[in-house]
């Protein structure tokens, strides 16, 4: 079961990888971007839906950065 | 004050926590383990933990009276300040995600259990590698502190504990510490592991009966909002949403947290025991789950605000701790309040036991065996590791016991500020050695002494008590609050940058560096991680490639 390791991923694979780790920094550290009441989602504050869309936003690009520099 | 003590509950509890405590016990044949008395298979399980267990395990190291109390208490004094940390929890998966896996590939390729094992072999510098250790000593206690206040707080609710004599009011805690501490001691890491499926699945069964249930009971999220902010205002301590002078200690709390978690021992612990690196990322890209569940659970913080409940300690001053564990009293028949009320305690005993396994790891392989008795056999390796366990606990007890308990979530925070200052040592080091040992020594020393300083300066104007918070000025930006442990990461850099560059000028000599490049790529099949399994014993579960997607 021992599978042969693969090629390495190329440059740009990585450098988009880099990137999708780094958008979530960017989202969630400009905190001022986001401190607001409006608009509103199933009576939510945009505040706490919005970082809640984070969640699966990260999740999402971890997992495709995860994809893109897995070894083949 | 006393109240009643709500015996339903109490006997729902009681049953959950003998569960627990067999299924420790039973931990130790779990998964045929040939010898626990080596620490390769007392303190990491064998290293063979998959996908799955290594999830849940995680998981139950990640979220715990932290999420449950501690930060609920924070949201229902403060507002929104507590829900940092989602974004905490968030933006830690990209970091797990590209630091980790080197971490994971050169201590396999070495034989490193410790990150302090790690600094030794990269620097050559035993006084570094002894720093570190003892950091990370140090930071466990009031982590595990913490938990203990949130078993505290769902027995202090149940009205059991409290009163005048100061045996009596600890006693409960000191019963659920001693079973703790009976069954980490026969079972080591397979006890949390094992334990850690009954804890989560007992809290994702509150968490979802309370997130549907009890909103619906209280007019839905709007309303609950609406109330919560209100409530905030007539309080005056706190806003829904952060202003413009709480958005730096929000963000600064949310990126320390990050960088700390990832250092603990007890995290370092989790992901050196999986199979493989890959399944390191793997689980960095679905443990978001976790975060979601987090951010619910802080919500109720707010909930308990709109619900008016009041969290009245057994000593009849308000503890916010209390908030949720009241809040689940007050809305829940008794049978399911044990219920949730159990799924606290677990989820404060899980995560303890693996941070006091993690921490006797250390003090054993980096105090012990590298500065008192450096021959001494693997069996006497884990018994050292047994008794450093009990050792971590009975430091955490003193913290509880001292420090100022109005906000348990400081407890997590002042640990972070000393484990984040040997992100240079650590982190940094896995990519470059260009720091030197000397400055990193140096940086550290200057950083620990700022920031236990500038944490002991805060005094909690309602008790008088120092170190009553976490957060200060940070100097030259004019007036800003952040997190304590960012502004002494600077610190730390500037140092070590600038002794690094004096240094080298010196032309002083940098120690011996063991690793090589490839060290920090090596997969779990590559034939250069073989030499672990000659450390580890003839476990079948050690040999198997990695599994892949």
């Amino acid at each position: 079961m021992t599978e042969p390791s693969g090629t390495r991923p190329s440059r740009g694979a990585l450098v988009t990888a880099g990137v999708l780790l780094a958008l979530p920094f960017v989202a969630l550290l400009w905190v001022s971007s986001y401190a607001r009441y409006e608009p509103r989602l199933w009576g939510f504050p945009f505040f706490y839906w919005y970082q809640f869309l984070w969640v699966l936003i990260t999740s999402a690009a971890t997992y495709a950065a995860y994809r893109l520099v897995r070894r083949r | 004050m006393s109240r009643p003590v709500d015996g339903v509950a109490l006997a729902v509890v009681v049953a959950f926590f003998l569960l627990v405590t067999v299924l420790g016990f039973l931990a130790a044949r779990w998964r045929r383990a040939e010898d626990l008395g080596s620490l390769d298979e007392w303190g990491l399980g064998g290293r063979g933990f998959g996908p799955v267990v290594t999830w849940f395990l995680l998981g139950g190291d990640l979220y715990t009276a932290y999420t449950f109390v501690a930060v609920p208490a924070l949201m229902f004094t403060a507002g929104a300040a507590g829900f940092f940390a989602v974004p905490y929890t968030v933006i830690m998966y990209p970091l797990v995600f590209t630091f980790l896996p080197r971490l994971w590939s050169v201590s396999h390729r070495h034989g490193y259990v410790t990150p302090a094992d790690f600094v030794r072999g990269r620097y050559g510098s035993r006084g570094l590698a002894l720093a570190v250790a003892l950091t990370g000593l140090l930071a466990t206690m009031p982590y595990i502190a913490l938990q203990l206040v949130g078993i505290q707080a769902v027995l202090e609710v149940m009205g059991v504990g409290g009163g005048d004599n100061a045996f009596l009011a600890d006693l409960p805690l000191l019963v659920a510490f001693a079973a703790l501490a009976a069954y980490t001691y026969s079972s080591g890491l397979r006890a949390p592991a094992l334990i850690a499926f009954v804890k989560d699945t007992l809290i994702y069964v509150v968490v979802l009966v309370a997130v549907l249930y009890i909103p619906a009971t209280l007019g839905g999220w709007g309303s609950i909002f609406n109330e919560a902010d209100k409530a905030l205002q007539a309080k005056g301590t706190g806003s829904l949403v952060p202003t413009a002078a709480g958005a730096w200690p929000y963000a600064t709390l949310a990126l320390g947290s990050a960088m700390a978690l990832f250092l603990y021992p007890h995290s370092i612990t989790a992901v050196l025991s999986t199979r493989g690196r890959d399944v390191v990322r793997r689980n960095a890209a679905v443990l978001p789950a976790y975060s979601f569940l987090l951010g619910l659970l802080a919500l109720l913080g707010l909930v308990a605000l709109a619900a008016g409940t009041k969290p009245v300690g057994l000593d009849g001053k308000p503890n916010p701790q209390l908030a949720v564990p009241q809040l689940f009293h007050d809305v829940f028949p008794s049978w399911f309040a044990g219920v949730a009320f159990a799924a606290i305690a677990i989820g404060a005993l899980v995560p303890a036991a693996i941070m006091s396994i993690a921490a006797a790891n250390l003090f054993t392989r980096n105090v012990w065996r590298e500065f008192v008795r450096p021959d001494c056999s693997p069996a006497e390796q884990a018994k050292v590791a047994k008794l450093a366990s009990l050792a971590v606990k009975v430091g955490a007890l003193v913290f509880v016991l001292t420090l100022d308990k109005t906000l348990a979530i400081n407890f997590q925070l002042l640990g972070g500020i000393w484990i984040l200052q040997t992100f240079p040592a650590v982190v940094v080091g896995l990519f470059t050695r260009w720091f030197h040992r000397w400055a990193l020594l140096a940086g550290w020393a200057v950083s620990m002494v700022y920031g236990t300083i500038k944490a002991y300066d805060v005094v909690n104007p309602a008790t008088g008590k120092h170190f009553g918070g976490s957060a200060a000025d940070i100097p030259f930006l004019g007036g800003r609050t952040g997190y304590i442990a960012l502004t002494a990461f600077v610190l730390n850099l500037v140092v070590t940058v600038g002794l690094t560059v004096l240094l080298r000028a010196l032309r002083v000599p940098d120690g011996p560096d063991e690793t090589a490049a490839g060290d920090y790529l090596a997969e779990a099949d590559d034939p250069r991680v073989a030499p672990l399994d000659a450390l580890t014993g003839p476990d079948p579960l050690a040999s198997g490639g990695p599994s892949r997607a």
